[in-house]
């Protein structure tokens, strides 16, 4: 009976999300079209010029030369297929495109999401314990100067730091090229590409956790149950780790949930200093080019990650929570 | 008798002739070999460079496209630092009396990287695709009314006129060798080889990660013996500029092609021990950078206007936010360029001159010292030069707003649609005047498309001295025609020519023989070795 209702949640769920997801179509495609640039231009601009009949071929090509409406009926009718598209500018279908970056993406944001919640959760259990100690204000004081740095600049730091002075870890990119001919060897070499990357996506990431895990276990430290808890003696680090914690970490779901969706589009800032090659990236120089498929086909395919992401984070509510199961 | 004896020493003088002609052959040959076995083989050289849309250069696309493309593609020939032509593809050439036929013969020993000769008929084919798809194809090739082929080594140039930009074109950068086999078949914009090409040069395609890197590794049966020395060229991404300024100062790259690093850090990387910077080569290139003037606006359609701006600019103070690395123009061609003309009046640094220009254009200033408005755009990046070219011309009156763009789409669509009044921009001479002349100046280049003649300036006497320079085989007398060209333009400044930018190169001393001539990196690097390679290999 939970499952049938689950079921229908979730199928409640994806109904709402498709008109959602239409409106976002129409929504980009008409800001794409009212936005200066246009790409048959860009094209022979990149190109060194090209005489009129080259321009009006490569409208034609890229469909441009049909009305508006005309455009977006097509593109519609597409992505219904399946297809969204031909990038104008990297010669490839924009599926493919999005498929070969967004693992890049995903393992970028992951792991910095990973390294975010887990020290986030364990500073901010720690400042909560101990709210007056220096050992609290340092830890506040750096999650939020963390918080405040700008991407790029504490990325650029870091390369300095232990790439130049201390050279520790590559500087940019995600693989040495034309390294490693074994799995194993080509996976040693992108981890070590990801440290300073996904660390400076983590730092920045952890000040917020920090904070909202110190507020949320000050509310829950104070609760009748867990006073109830240090009255029969159970040890403290249980009554924190396995009581207080699991009832303070749903925000934490929460925000964890939306920032994933969110940077799953693209830490765009964070992939351009290290010129990571994922859906930020891709998107940007997509925007830049005005290359109006694959802008399309990132948005559409981001908006399903948000929307999926945000069900998942829902469902797992339940799981964390019995309370919300029965409601 | 006699005849017997003196038949025999004959045939004795004749075969020691022989012997001893056998010997200088093979002592020049082996010099040859001896020279090439001192170079080090072996090594990767890493670049960082923007990415190309494609590495088809025969479409055309800017140096993104054309580096990669050159070591991919042969060319026929090259140009060294003076300008001369040097046997590439074509060990032979020769031009008829009346400049309308080329003879090329091709390296018999050339191949493509999948084993096939290369032929004149891939000549024919390379240049008819130049002509109808690369932006400048119809400037440079648009003489040449077919290529013969008598032979499988023998490519005929036959020109319905004379057309020295024709010749000068002659070059991977504007003709690579591609082959047809593979070409022939398909739509050429969307074909699969402009991702994976099958090439004719020293490097052969490899690998290209979208987003990350190119490699192009040593192609073994390149024609020149010996050559290349390296084993590899990586080709990698990096989009920001400090990254890629890192990247040079760790070693992790090798060399940074000219553009790529913000001026205010090359003296800094230039005092670094493992780096050197030449700032040789790109003659032909000839970067400038220009204000254009929408012609047709007004107050910018007066002569004395456009004078008014050129005597308010300081340039000795503009070529210090290049930190040097730049010298004042002095005319509508690049000082390096064979055709410049030295003698031309300049407008100099000059606020009163500029003040009564203005005031004899009926252009008087208001109370608030104000005698009109005007718009600035310039090109992405330029916004310190536009800052600059502001608060010069507001000490004569001119009030401009500043439109930077946000992205470079936006600026190539303002210009392509003549949405400008004033712009700060880059430009190439590219060598030829035919480019940088005809293109920008003629009025049948007045287009909706970037780099023509989106000034809309037209002058017929400009159009007639083109039309016949460009024909003009005869050096001198060329040079005469464009001289006049230059001092008609200097008169009546459409635009006005700032600085001619130096283009350096840096790169790591590990490596050397970095081509230095009027084309640079954009060259086949088969004469880059890295130091610690092995000799004799």
């Amino acid at each position: 009976m939970i499952l049938d209702s689950l079921a229908w949640y979730i199928l409640r769920r994806i109904l709402q999300a498709v008109p959602v997801i239409i409106g976002i179509v129409i929504l980009i495609f008409t800001l794409l079209h009212l936005a200066p640039g246009d790409p048959a231009i860009v094209y022979i601009g990149e190109a060194g010029g090209a005489s009129e009949e080259t321009l009006q071929e490569i409208r034609k090509e890229f469909g441009l030369d049909k009305s508006l409406s005309e455009q977006l009926f097509i593109y519609g009718k597409k992505l219904l297929t399946g297809d969204f598209g031909f990038s104008y500018f990297q010669g490839k279908p924009v599926l493919e495109l999005i498929l070969e970056k967004i693992w890049a993406t995903a393992l970028l944001v992951l792991t910095a999401m990973c390294l975010a919640v887990i020290i986030g959760v364990f500073t901010g259990v720690m400042v909560a314990q101990r709210p007056a100690s220096s050992a609290s204000a340092f830890i506040t004081v750096f999650s939020l100067l963390g918080f405040a740095m700008p991407s790029f600049w504490l990325g650029i730091m870091l390369i300095l730091a232990f790439s130049l002075y201390l050279p520790l870890f590559p500087g940019y990119g995600m693989i040495t090229a034309g390294y490693g001919a074994n799995f194993w060897q080509i996976l040693k070499d992108i981890l070590h590409h990801l440290v300073l990357p996904a660390s400076t996506l983590g730092i920045i990431l952890i000040g917020p956790y920090s904070r909202l895990i110190r507020a949320s276990m000050l509310e829950v430290i104070g609760s009748d149950y867990i006073r109830t808890a240090r009255a029969k003696g159970i040890p403290e680090r249980k009554v924190i780790f396995k009581h207080a914690l699991r009832n303070a970490i749903l925000p934490i779901l929460t925000m964890a949930g939306m920032q994933l969706g969110r940077l799953l589009a693209g830490a765009v800032l964070v992939e351009t200093v290290f010129s990571w090659p994922g859906m930020g990236r891709l998107m940007f120089d997509g925007i830049l080019r005005r290359d109006y498929p694959l802008i399309m086909g990132v948005m559409f395919f981001s908006s399903v990650v948000v929307i999926v992401v945000n069900l998942i984070t829902d469902v797992l509510y339940g799981v964390l929570d019995p309370r919300i199961r029965r409601r | 008798m006699a005849m017997k004896i003196a038949k025999r020493r004959a045939m004795e003088n004749i075969i020691l002739a022989s012997i001893i002609l056998l010997a200088i052959m093979v002592l020049i040959g082996s010099q040859a070999v001896a020279q090439t076995e001192k170079v080090p083989r072996g090594g990767t050289l890493k670049m960082i460079h923007t990415e190309p849309i494609h590495l088809n250069s025969a479409l055309g696309g800017g140096g993104s496209v054309v580096i990669p493309a050159c070591q991919i593609f042969a060319g026929l020939l090259q140009f060294d630092v003076n300008y001369r032509p040097r046997p590439y593809l074509a060990k032979k050439w020769s031009i008829s009396p009346d400049g309308r036929t080329y003879t090329f013969q091709l390296e018999k020993e050339a191949t493509f990287h999948d084993g096939k000769p290369i032929t004149s008929a891939d000549v024919a084919f390379s240049l008819e695709l130049v002509k109808k798809n690369h932006p400048m194809g119809e400037l440079t090739f648009g003489a040449v009314e077919k290529v013969e082929t008598p032979d499988p080594y023998t490519a005929i140039f036959k020109l319905r006129h004379p057309s020295p930009a024709c010749f000068a074109a002659i070059h991977p950068y504007f003709l690579p060798i591609l082959p047809k086999h593979i070409y022939s078949e398909g739509e050429i914009r969307k074909h699969p080889a402009n991702i994976k090409p099958i090439g004719s040069g020293p490097f052969k395609f490899v690998e290209w990660k979208k987003g990350q890197y190119i490699i192009l590794d040593r192609y073994e049966n390149f024609f020149r013996q010996g050559r290349p020395y390296l084993d590899r060229i990586i080709i990698e991404f990096v989009p920001d500029a400090a990254s890629r300024i890192i990247a040079l100062e760790t070693g992790a790259t090798h060399l940074i092609p000219p553009g790529s690093i913000p001026p205010a850090d090359i003296h800094r990387l230039e005092k670094m021990p493992h780096l050197a910077l030449t700032k040789k080569g790109y003659e032909a290139v000839g970067i400038r950078g220009i204000v254009q003037i929408n012609n047709r606006k007004t107050p910018l359609d007066n002569v004395k206007v456009r004078k008014a701006i050129a005597h308010s600019i300081d340039k000795n103070f503009f070529i210090e936010s290049f930190f040097g690395l730049a010298k004042p123009a002095t005319g509508p061609l690049r000082y390096t360029n064979p055709f410049h003309n030295p003698n031309l009046p300049q407008y100099e640094y000059n606020l009163n001159k500029a003040n009564q220009l203005l005031d004899e254009s009926g252009l008087k200033k208001g109370a608030d010292g104000i005698r009109f408005n005007l718009s600035l755009s310039c090109y992405p990046g330029g916004q310190s030069g536009s800052e600059f070219l502001r608060a010069q011309l507001r000490k004569v009156g001119i009030q401009l707003t500043l439109r930077p763009p946000p992205d470079y789409a936006t600026w190539v669509g303002r210009i392509s649609n003549w949405d400008y009044e004033i712009d700060w921009a880059p430009v190439g001479d590219l060598m030829e005047p035919v480019l940088a002349i005809d293109l920008l100046f003629t009025s049948k280049h007045i287009k909706k498309i970037p780099w023509t003649n989106t000034m809309g300036y037209s002058n017929p006497k400009v159009d007639r001295l083109c039309a016949e320079a460009r024909v003009e085989l005869n050096f001198e007398k060329r040079k005469k025609l464009y001289h006049r060209v230059q001092e008609i333009l200097m008169d009546e400044l459409p635009v006005i020519w700032l600085i001619d930018i130096e283009i350096p190169t840096l790169y790591n001393k590990d490596f050397d023989g970095v081509p230095m001539d009027v084309w640079g990196v954009l060259n086949p690097l088969d004469t880059v070795y890295w130091r610690k390679g092995k000799v004799g290999q």
